[in-house]
């Protein structure tokens, strides 16, 4: 009987019951973190109540479809997720540093660690927070009201949402897979995990990796379709270039998780045989369906990184951006290579040597439109005016270490090393070396940059100096001595090693973990400072770095509408070209009247029945994974019922708002770019170069 | 032409208006939505083939045992034939023939759909009873990952038949309602399209010898 | 020619480097066989050639950050300029040539160096049999009618054929002195050669992860001269005890070098090695092919799994 009502979940799925029953320090770590969660949820909880900040959250944020506040939404679930996933990486890497024949955390404590590591970083950080990026700047740069379809977004959004509560409640109730963040079969079959655990990771992917196909055919079809007139694709930023390309392999390269990830449900909930060891299961297939997924992924996240760059680039060099054509031909490029590359993953699985070759040339392939890429930004800064902003000194650190993953890269791409170095912290080493600089410096870098956009407000510039500093510092401490490590054949996912030369280097990776640690703490400190002082840091205008793009040519924050008129585009960096000839900060003639989509509570009815109905399957609970799903259907056909699902925002008002943000404007000092940093810095910039300064050179 | 019809595919036509205009962004935004679907067909079959060999059955029945060609026949006319009267209904909608003559014609094809997946559903049975369950091998789970997810596509466009029957039938033909029958237009076709490939791969490449 | 100086300089600071650091030889660095060594050499020929392209990246951006700072008001300022004939040349197409030489070396590189392929030497080779078994590896000479766990034995300058399977989940084998990895699979037959130069003891190790006893998994290469490889052999004849389907079953189970050795009763032998005199017919082919006679195989019967049971293997396997 109480299997039918709780399935398998019982006192011992308890993270703090297990931790009573046996309580070694690696049970107390376990309950510890589930402390957080439980704690951190009920403060929350008693804060917006406590504020009377439900109401508000609920209107303006949760049941909202403006892209913008999606966008912000998905930043903040990004960095609180990163919170976690730094923490657990600290964790390993003392449980490493210590890990001389034992250390403190259990086997089974640190596979998990490792598995959930990877799955929150690669799906629950980098993803939402590129998303959300995405979300907030591409509609605005590309002139749009809107995403182009504004409902689906919320929806992705809480599909994303349900995913990681989904990761954090594993941390309350059960245990997280042990299988890593690929989870390959047959380690993960039913056979040899009957647990929970890998079923956990199932369904956070299934149900967030289609919502992240849902924001690939959204963004993609926003970009085709919703751009101002003018705005053809070759006056497209940089960044709108990245995004079609982020879109297009969200659209294909998700499928194949999805495929590979059901099929391992089917084999571990109804005994099938797709990739267990007996009855013609065939593992392989698994292998190639995750990677298949897998290696674009990778591109998923860096191409938007890349666009990121450009942008601020090009802005704090005061240049417009070298190559242009280059840069959409090396994107795309590399958007394709992508799906051509997947099995180099596997070089050591035993086919033959044409195979590997094939793949591994293509992988390096690759190398060619990245290297465009970054003698590109080079020749950007080449004869600029370069202000080190914190985004410049993410750029700059990228430029460093981010060529250091390419060379490994490359090196990994070669078959013969690659059987030397598969599967050991070389491998950890390279691919965090091009995460951390390429995707998050991008991210941060990103952060910096349009922040001030969104929230209207700068983030304190010596904050955010120390923790780009730390990042970097850290990350060279942290990751270059595990290249030494993995050619000593030192391999992944060891809770513990047996060779005592290992030992130093892995003192000095801890060491860069506290120093990463750190710079997230900087982060966080910044942040609140900047909250404090945001009337010193206030740059409502809208300009705050003398920006190129359309993006900057609104107020910060911009109004729900973003435009009060849909702009007319002239030219390629179309802001910077306004400001210059004079067509900037003007009035239109007429304002007309604007349509936007109604709030709806559509996405949070998916996020939690999500929620419930992924619970519901990992413990077994079936009535309640029928009901959730039934809600789930009935609430998304009932809301195909509702005819009334717009309203109009009159053109009085918006003319109002506007002329007012214009006359502030016109009344407020432009700053020059030395002042950027500075309080005057209220987002009106000096036009710092004469018109044909070519010539006047 | 190139004003009447502004996405691939099936057009409302400029008559239509607010609705057609209305089309360009969702309809194109489906055809993606189809793609993804496409990829996701397209992996499971290559799943299929991997395990389409002696390997893969692992001792258990083959297609020739399970396989009825006389249904599976009797399925692909139906699928085929409730894709013709589809598109009668897109026509009437298309040239204004009247919500009876729309709807007439979806409730054709939504019978249609029924019919085959009654059929298909016999067959399921009767591949249980020789013991072609997904349990017995990886062939005949990559058969039960591949033609029910087609069934199962097939199930949800009858239910959208149906909530389009009665949103027709309670919102008039108002553009939203327009725009959801042509994008239920492409989603049948498209499962039409993946039968064949089903017919072919599956049903005659396996009873091929 | 310059390039070539290049790589030279890089091998012999990685030498030095290397050689200040430690030499128990587990790593590809300090080889110990011919696939080794060629693998140290494409790891440099690549460093080098890749530099070509990362160097100027390393040398320009802090030159052209300081050079044109925004309070330097005397360095040249373009602000429209954005292309470059010569620049988009040289942009694409050194790296392009770049890696037109790389995936020249690359092709002929995989297929000498293919795991697959024979290597040759004067000696007649060793056939030897590797069973991924959860946390431990059972080395079967089929030739010998020896086996072993932990501890693979050869006699140097003698190329050793492995044949690779698991009984288990997935693992990857590697002796890093000598070649690269392999993966083993259920059910599947991978093959790796291997060769030592000289007499030496090597660290091999499975770097995929398997379950808690993964970072255990770990065994000794030793290659000997051929004398001493046929006084061990004897040596494993006389004080091993038989590798039946019974005592297989009971290795097989989950469990690292040191608790099968306790529960075998091999203390004599070195930590985690156990020696087998004799080893059932074929043990590797039933190993490889349980998997695929068209039975299941239930969880009871698959080492490594939970709820495998040693009893109901080994009945599985007399049916």
């Amino acid at each position: 009987m109480t299997d039918a009502i709780f399935g398998r979940l019982g006192l011992s799925s308890l993270a703090l019951w297990r931790a009573f029953e046996n309580p070694d320090l690696s049970e107390l770590i376990a309950a510890g973190a589930a402390m957080a969660v439980i704690v951190g949820g009920l403060v929350t909880v008693v804060l917006l109540t406590w504020f009377r900040l439900w109401g508000p959250l609920w209107r303006n944020w949760l049941t909202s479809v403006d892209h913008k506040r999606i966008g912000i939404m998905y930043c903040a679930l990004a960095l609180i997720m990163l919170a976690r996933g730094v923490i657990e990486g600290a964790l390993m890497r003392t449980q490493q540093a210590f890990g001389l024949h034992g250390g403190f955390l259990s086997p089974d404590h640190f596979s998990e660690l490792f598995s959930t590591h990877g799955t929150i970083m690669i799906f629950f950080v980098a993803m939402p927070f590129i998303a959300g990026v995405i979300n907030y700047v591409m509609p605005l740069q590309i002139g749009a009201r809107d995403m182009a379809f504004p409902v689906m977004n919320q929806i992705s959004l809480g599909l994303t949402a349900t995913g990681a509560a989904l990761v954090m409640i594993s941390l309350v109730l059960g245990k997280f897979s042990t299988g890593g963040w690929a989870n390959y079969p047959p380690y993960t079959g039913a056979d040899f995990q009957p647990g929970p655990g890998p079923d956990y990771w199932i369904w956070s992917i299934v149900l967030a990796g289609i919502g992240t196909t849902l924001s690939g055919i959204n963004f993609a079809v926003t970009i085709y379709k919703e751009r101002a007139p003018g705005m053809h694709f070759l006056r497209m930023p940089i960044f709108c270039w990245t995004v079609i390309c982020t879109s297009i392999i969200m659209i294909f390269a998700l499928p194949p998780l999805t495929v590979a990830a059901l099929m391992l449900a089917a084999d571990r909930y109804l005994e099938f045989h797709f990739f267990t060891n007996d009855l013609g299961g065939n593992m392989m297939n698994y292998v190639n369906l995750f990677w298949l997924f897998g290696h674009p992924e990778v591109y998923l996240l860096v191409i938007p990184a890349y666009g990121m760059f450009s942008e601020v680039i090009s802005t704090f060099s005061g240049k417009r951006i070298y190559g242009y054509m280059s840069m959409v031909y090396a994107t795309m490029s590399i958007a394709v290579l992508s799906f051509c590359v997947w099995l180099h993953h596997f070089f050591t699985m035993g086919q033959s040597a044409n195979i590997n070759a094939a793949f591994g040339i293509a992988s390096m392939a690759i190398a060619v439109p990245t290297g465009i890429k970054v003698y590109n930004w080079m020749a950007t800064i080449f004869r600029g005016r370069v202000r080190m902003t914190v985004p410049m000194i993410y750029a700059t650190g990228f430029f460093y270490l981010f060529v250091i993953g390419g060379l490994t890269g490359v090196m990994l791409a070669n078959p013969v090393i690659s059987y030397q170095v598969h599967n050991t912290l070389f491998l950890v080493a390279h691919f965090h070396n091009v995460i951390i600089p390429g995707v998050l410096f991008g991210l941060l870098a990103g952060y910096h940059y349009w922040f001030p956009k969104a929230f209207g407000f700068r983030l304190h510039e010596g904050w955010g100096r120390a923790a780009a500093l730390l990042w970097i510092v850290g990350f060279s401490f942290t990751f270059l001595p595990l290249y030494w490590l993995g050619l000593q054949g030192m391999p992944r996912r060891s809770a513990s090693f047996s060779d005592p030369s290992f030992q130093p280097m892995l003192w000095l990776a801890l060491f860069g973990a506290a120093l990463i640690v750190s710079a997230l703490t900087c982060l966080a400190i910044q942040l609140w400072v900047s909250i404090r002082n945001r009337a010193q840091l206030a740059a409502p205008l809208g300009d705050p770095w003398n920006g190129r793009a359309l993006e900057w040519s609104i107020p910060s924050p911009p109004p729900a509408y973003n435009f009060a008129m849909v702009p007319q585009v002239m030219a390629r960096d179309d802001f910077a070209e306004a400001k210059a000839d004079g067509r900037a900060y003007a009035e239109p003639e007429a304002y007309e009247d604007i349509e936007m989509p109604n709030n709806t509570a559509i996405g949070m009815i998916v996020c939690v029945f999500g929620t419930l109905l992924g619970l519901a399957l990992v413990f077994w609970i079936w009535w309640l994974a029928v009901l959730s799903l039934a809600v789930m259907l009935l609430a998304l056909i009932g809301r195909t019922f509702r005819l009334n699902v717009t309203h109009v925002i009159p053109a009085a008002q918006i003319a109002a708002e506007h002329r007012a943000w214009l006359a502030k404007v016109k009344a407020a000092p432009a700053v020059d770019r030395l002042e950027e940093t500075h309080a005057r810095n209220l987002g009106r910039a000096v036009l710092e170069r004469p018109i044909g300064s070519e010539a006047a050179q | 032409m190139s004003t009447s019809n502004i996405h691939p595919g099936l057009n409302l036509g400029a008559r239509h208006g607010e609705a057609h205009v209305g089309a360009e962004t969702i309809v194109f935004g489906f055809w993606i939505f189809l793609m993804s679907d496409l990829v996701i067909f397209g992996l499971v079959f290559a799943s299929y083939l991997t395990v389409a060999n002696p390997m893969g059955m692992a001792g258990g029945p083959g297609p020739a045992e399970a396989f009825d060609l006389r249904s599976i026949f009797a399925q692909t006319m139906i699928l085929l034939t409730s894709s013709l009267t589809f598109g009668f209904s897109t026509l009437a909608m298309r040239h204004e023939r009247g919500r009876a003559a729309i709807a007439g014609w979806l409730g054709v094809t939504l019978l249609l759909g029924l019919g085959f997946l009654t059929l298909e559903l016999r067959d399921f049975a009767h591949m249980i009873d020789v013991g072609a369950v997904p349990q017995r091998s990886g062939f005949w789970s990559a058969f039960w990952g591949l033609v029910p997810l087609h069934g199962f596509h097939v199930a949800v466009g009858c239910l959208w038949i149906m909530v389009m029957l009665v949103q027709m039938a309670l919102m008039g033909l108002v553009p939203v309602v327009k725009t959801r029958l042509l994008r239920l237009g492409l989603f049948w076709h498209f499962l039409d399209l993946i039968w064949v490939a089903i017919f072919s791969i599956v049903y005659l490449g396996g009873l091929m010898p | 020619m310059r390039f070539r100086h290049v790589s030279k300089v890089m091998l012999l600071a990685g030498c030095l480097a290397l050689a200040a650091c430690n030499g128990t030889g587990d790593t590809f660095l300090l080889p110990a066989g011919p696939i080794a060594a060629a693998q140290r050499l494409e790891l440099f020929k690549i460093l080098g050639w890749t530099l070509i392209a990362i160097l100027p990246v390393f040398v320009l951006v802090p030159i052209f950050l300081w050079r044109y700072r925004y309070r330097n008001g005397k360095a040249r300022y373009t602000p429209d300029w954005d292309r470059s004939s010569v620049l988009e040349i040289l942009m694409w197409g050194v790296p392009l040539v770049i890696v037109t030489i790389l995936s020249v070396q690359l092709y002929r590189t995989t297929h000498a160096l293919d795991p697959f392929k024979p290597i040759e030497s004067d000696n007649p080779p060793l056939r030897v049999q590797v069973v991924g078994l959860d946390w431990k590896w059972l080395f079967i000479y089929p030739d010998l009618g020896i086996a072993t766990v932990n501890e693979l034995a050869f006699p140097a300058q003698t190329s050793v054929a492995l044949d690779l399977t698991t009984d288990t989940v997935m693992q990857s084998f590697l002796i890093s002195a000598l070649a690269g990895q392999i993966y083993a699979m259920p059910g599947m037959r991978t093959r790796l050669h291997i060769l030592a130069d000289a007499p030496g003891e090597f660290e091999g190790e499975n770097t995929q992860f398997n379950g808690t006893g993964f970072p255990d998994q770990r065994f000794n290469a030793i290659a000997m001269t051929p004398e001493a490889f046929d006084t061990w052999v004897a040596q494993v004849r006389s004080d091993g005890q038989a590798l039946t389907s019974d005592s297989y079953a009971v290795v097989a189970e989950a469990s690292t070098g040191v608790q099968a050795q306790q529960r075998m009763g091999g203390e004599d032998q070195p930590e985690g090695v156990l020696h087998f005199s004799s080893v059932e017919d074929d043990l590797f082919g039933t190993i490889l092919h349980r998997y695929t006679r068209g039975t299941a195989v239930p969880p009871s019967a698959q080492p490594g799994a939970t709820g495998y049971d040693p009893q109901a293997a080994t009945g599985g396997q007399s049916q």
